[in-house]
């Protein structure tokens, strides 16, 4: 099918973005004590990793960094084409911390309330926030981020792409519209 | 003015196969030729062989006892479809017949009908439980020729040396199912696919042990014996010898055992597939294969064996053996063996119809004859797609075949015609 | 897929999916809160035909893990006693509004007619001699997760293979994930013919004993009349059994795997079953992680939508 892309964030977008995140969550959280980062997979995972990084260079102490898969926790798993589970990774006990979930690209905001169940089960954290690099609106459940990389205003018939060098090789986010 | 006049084929003659016209009138061959006068009507079969009309000497009718697989008549009906004059029923009904009454009413039965000869065999042995022998003489005078405790061997040697004694001196022929039980508790062939699917297998030293057996006590005893639905290869070369040393033996073969072997099971491990005795390798389908057309195995019978639908859809292990065939059986041997039409018909109606003392059939069309004839194209395809069986446990329902019966003529009465036959 | 038949269907992509994703569900089962959402909704019904408590709790497990609803059928309590065909008995259950049928028969090919006459799809739970497709996962997924790999594994399987289906769904789904498989057992116990089947055959366990990395010593069923296919339970155990001397014969990072129930004393000596490279408590578990992951292919694929 032919597409139009176009390249709305480049690497060094990105890396700006995510250190901005990163400033954020320690200004917003008064500093890192029983902080988790959580990134939901595929691509929320690096992320995550990115932003923990961040906030070691700013505070110099490392935030325990895990993984929350949601694909258990869909509420549309007849309708999509299945994908590979990915992993959950919970570092340390979640009662009383606070959580910081990391995504790629915040939309219907589906996936979020699939996280919170997951979470849920997992244990109760004191508070849950949500960073995501893009934010494309069209949201179907009362859900809104605590930190954006980039608000995107986009059309439900495009679609947008995070690309990210641990898994695709290079860094940049696409809006693709159907030709 | 004849009644029929079969015009264009080539017609199993007295002298061999010749392109002649034949005529037919009050139920007889009345002459052989070209131009042969007007009749009321005229068939025309350019392209397709004339002889007599086929004979199959193992049908199971399941009347008396089983009518919701089959009766007389629909059993009937499927014979003349499939180009049968005459059929021969197997006794192992309920009750079976083991005496005068239970084969009196087949008979009557079938002359009832009036739509082709029903012939009946009678059981060696009483109830078919190999203890004791049937009403031998009995079924003698009701006309019974042919006997056999069919769906189970007479495993007994006694019993059987008995009834060799008994049934030769009248000069019947005793028809063995010949498959070993302590052998046959399996399901499907004893082989490689069997194994695969963990299925208990029926090896083929089940059949030839009891040929092998059988034949030594022929040979002590001498009686007609015919060997039922031949599958494995290892039985024919036993056949061979007994036949060169000029004891009086015959075989049959199946439809089913010269198209299929076992490895139909392995997909999917449908019902339609079992029978007793199993589907065998491919080599021993090449077997009697070839020992047809050699004469080894000296007949094709069908070993037609209705079930309905609900005893067959079962798994695997679990159904009845059998399968019905009547309707195809001439068109399954054609795509499966390919015989001349004087071997065709020498196996499909000649041989058939001396075993089963069927004296009005299988005979070479000359003046004279009774006309129990079938119109064959040997070479028309098509693809069974419903039966006039009460029943439709077929593997060749839905598969291209190549032969189909034009005409069935019965005593002088067109009894089938073939869909296109007068296209 | 439909259904879950037999282990000779799957390919090696489709196994290492369900594999990766049975890793997921172990992690599931070691929560806290040992259950997630997935199947909300769903009805699992399994129709155990034979009798058999451990492979039916094992699914009933994993359809709870995954919030399924479960029914469950034994032929002692049904109308099959009276005379109900098996066709008539699983249309009547899928009526009820089942959607997905778990099959225990001692019939071969009969879970494949289930899902034939029902239309949904089902999972065989074993089949006469024929196949047991989800102990063959468990199998793999049990080795894999103890070993790190299967590729390139040497795997014996040992005992009665003639009437196992066990080792039938091992065979296939090891040498689908890239094991040498060989069988071992005394020509009583081999099937009449292995043609076709992806593995080496010998008669002589201590010649291939120290090539091994995972013995799989199969049930030696004594109620099938062991008598008569080898003379006596202590030859048996003498030339086929795991004794003491034979696992300290193995390499240091050999294990050792049994479907269960196990005969202490008979195929495996009791010190070994007890030994932590036995793995068999570890099987049990990856066996609900294993289900689940079918369960979960089989219900949230899109041809089932």
């Amino acid at each position: 099918m032919p597409t139009k892309r176009h390249r709305v964030l480049d690497a060094a977008d990105i890396d700006r973005a995510l250190r901005r995140i990163a400033h954020e969550i320690v200004e917003r959280e008064r500093g890192v004590d029983d902080l988790v980062i959580l990134g939901i997979p595929t691509r929320g995972v690096p992320l995550a990793r990115r932003i923990a990084a961040a906030i070691a260079e700013i505070e110099g102490t490392d935030v325990p960094l895990g993984s929350l898969d949601v694909g258990l926790y869909r509420d549309d798993l007849d309708a999509r084409p299945r994908v590979a589970l990915g992993p959950t990774e919970i570092p340390v006990p979640l009662d009383g911390r606070r959580v910081v979930l990391v995504d790629d690209v915040l939309y219907t905001g589906r996936t979020i309330r699939a996280a919170l169940d997951a979470l849920a089960d997992l244990g109760r954290p004191a508070r849950v926030r949500l960073a995501v690099l893009v934010d494309r609106g069209h949201r179907e459940l009362p859900i809104r981020p605590d930190h954006v990389g980039k608000n995107l205003p986009t059309a439900p018939t495009e679609r947008v792409t995070v690309h990210l060098e641990e898994i695709d090789g290079e860094d940049a986010v696409y809006v693709e519209e159907p030709a | 003015m004849h009644d029929l006049l079969l015009v264009g084929g080539r017609v199993l003659t007295a002298e061999g196969m010749a392109d002649v016209d034949v005529a037919v009138a009050g139920g007889r061959v009345v002459a052989l030729g070209r131009e042969l006068g007007p009749a009321r009507e005229v068939l025309d079969c350019a392209g397709a062989w004339v002889g007599p009309g086929f004979v199959d000497v193992h049908t199971h009718a399941r009347e008396p006892g089983g009518e919701w697989k089959e009766d007389l008549a629909t059993v009937t009906a499927a014979a003349v479809a499939g180009g049968y004059t005459a059929i021969l029923t197997m006794p192992n009904t309920d009750p079976p017949v083991d005496g005068a009454p239970t084969a009196r009413y087949v008979l009557e039965r079938g002359r009832a009908i009036g739509r082709c000869t029903v012939g009946v065999a009678g059981t060696v042995t009483l109830g078919r439980r190999g203890e004791a022998l049937s009403h031998i003489d009995d079924l003698w005078d009701e006309g019974v020729r042919v006997f056999t405790d069919d769906g189970d061997v007479v495993a007994d040697a006694e019993m059987l040396r008995r009834a060799l004694a008994y049934i030769g001196d009248r000069g019947g022929v005793v028809a063995q199912h010949a498959v070993d039980a302590t052998l046959a508790r399996g399901a499907m062939h004893e082989g490689w696919v069997s194994a695969r699917l963990g299925m208990r297998g029926i090896p083929a030293v089940a059949e030839t042990t009891i040929v092998a057996r059988d034949l030594l006590l022929v040979a002590d005893t001498p009686c007609r014996y015919h060997v039922q639905h031949v599958a494995a290869a290892g039985c024919i070369e036993l056949i061979a010898r007994a036949k060169d040393r000029g004891l009086p033996v015959t075989a049959e073969v199946t439809p089913h055992h010269l198209t299929f072997d076992h490895t139909e099971v392995l997909a999917g491990t449908d019902p339609v597939f079992k029978m007793m005795p199993p589907l065998r390798t491919a080599d021993d389908v090449t077997a009697v294969r070839e020992a047809l057309r050699s004469g080894i195995i000296d007949l094709v019978a069908t070993d037609h064996a209705p079930h309905a639908d609900h005893e067959k859809d079962v798994p695997f292990e679990e159904a009845p053996n059998g399968v019905i065939g009547l309707e195809w059986a001439a068109a399954a041997v054609n795509s499966a063996v390919g015989l001349d039409p004087e071997r065709f018909f020498d196996r499909m109606s000649i041989a058939p119809a001396r075993l089963a003392g069927f004296d009005e059939h299988g005979h070479r069309i000359a003046p004279g004859r009774p006309a129990n004839l079938v119109v064959f194209d040997p070479t028309a395809e098509w693809v069974p797609s419903g039966t006039m069986s009460r029943s439709r446990n077929s593997p060749y329902l839905g598969r291209r075949l190549v032969g189909r019966v034009r005409w069935t003529i019965v005593d002088g009465t067109i009894r089938h015609e073939g869909a296109a036959s007068r296209a | 897929m439909k259904s879950f038949l037999d282990s000779e269907q799957l390919d090696r992509p489709t196994l290492e999916r369900l594999l990766d994703d049975a890793d997921r569900f172990r992690e599931v089962l070691e929560r806290p809160i040992a259950k997630v959402p997935t199947l909300r909704g769903k009805t699992v019904a399994t129709l155990f035909f034979e009798p058999s408590t451990r492979t039916r709790l094992s699914f009933e497990r994993a359809a709870k893990a995954l919030s399924a609803d479960t029914m469950s059928f034994s032929p002692g309590t049904s109308s099959l006693s009276k005379g109900e065909s098996l066709k008539d008995t699983v249309q009547t259950i899928a009526a009820m509004g089942a959607d997905l049928l778990v099959v225990r028969h001692r019939s071969v090919g009969a879970p494949a007619r289930v899902a034939a006459w029902t239309g949904l799809p089902v999972v065989n739970g074993g089949d006469g001699a024929h196949q047991h497709p989800t102990q063959g996962l468990l199998d793999a997924l049990t080795i894999r997760r103890a070993l790190g790999r299967v590729e390139g594994l040497r795997v014996a399987i040992v005992g009665d293979i003639a009437h196992s289906r066990v080792a039938r769904s091992g065979v296939f789904t090891l040498a689908t994930l890239g094991a040498q498989v060989v069988l071992v057992a005394p020509r009583t116990l081999l099937p009449v013919s292995v043609e076709g089947w992806p593995c080496e055959v010998t008669t002589d366990f201590d010649e291939v004993l120290e090539t091994l990395d995972v013995v799989y010593l199969l049930r030696v069923q004594t109620e099938r009349g062991g008598a008569t296919v080898f003379p006596s339970v202590r030859e048996y155990l003498r030339r086929y059994g795991m004794t003491r001397q034979r696992f300290a014969r193995l390499g240091p990072d050999a294990v050792v795997l049994h479907p269960g129930p196990m005969n202490r004393g008979v195929e495996i000596e009791a010190a070994v079953a007890d030994d932590p490279r036995a793995l068999v408590l570890e099987q049990v578990t990856n066996g609900v992680a294993a289900r689940m992951s079918v369960l979960y292919h089989l219900l949230g694929s899109p041809e089932h939508a």
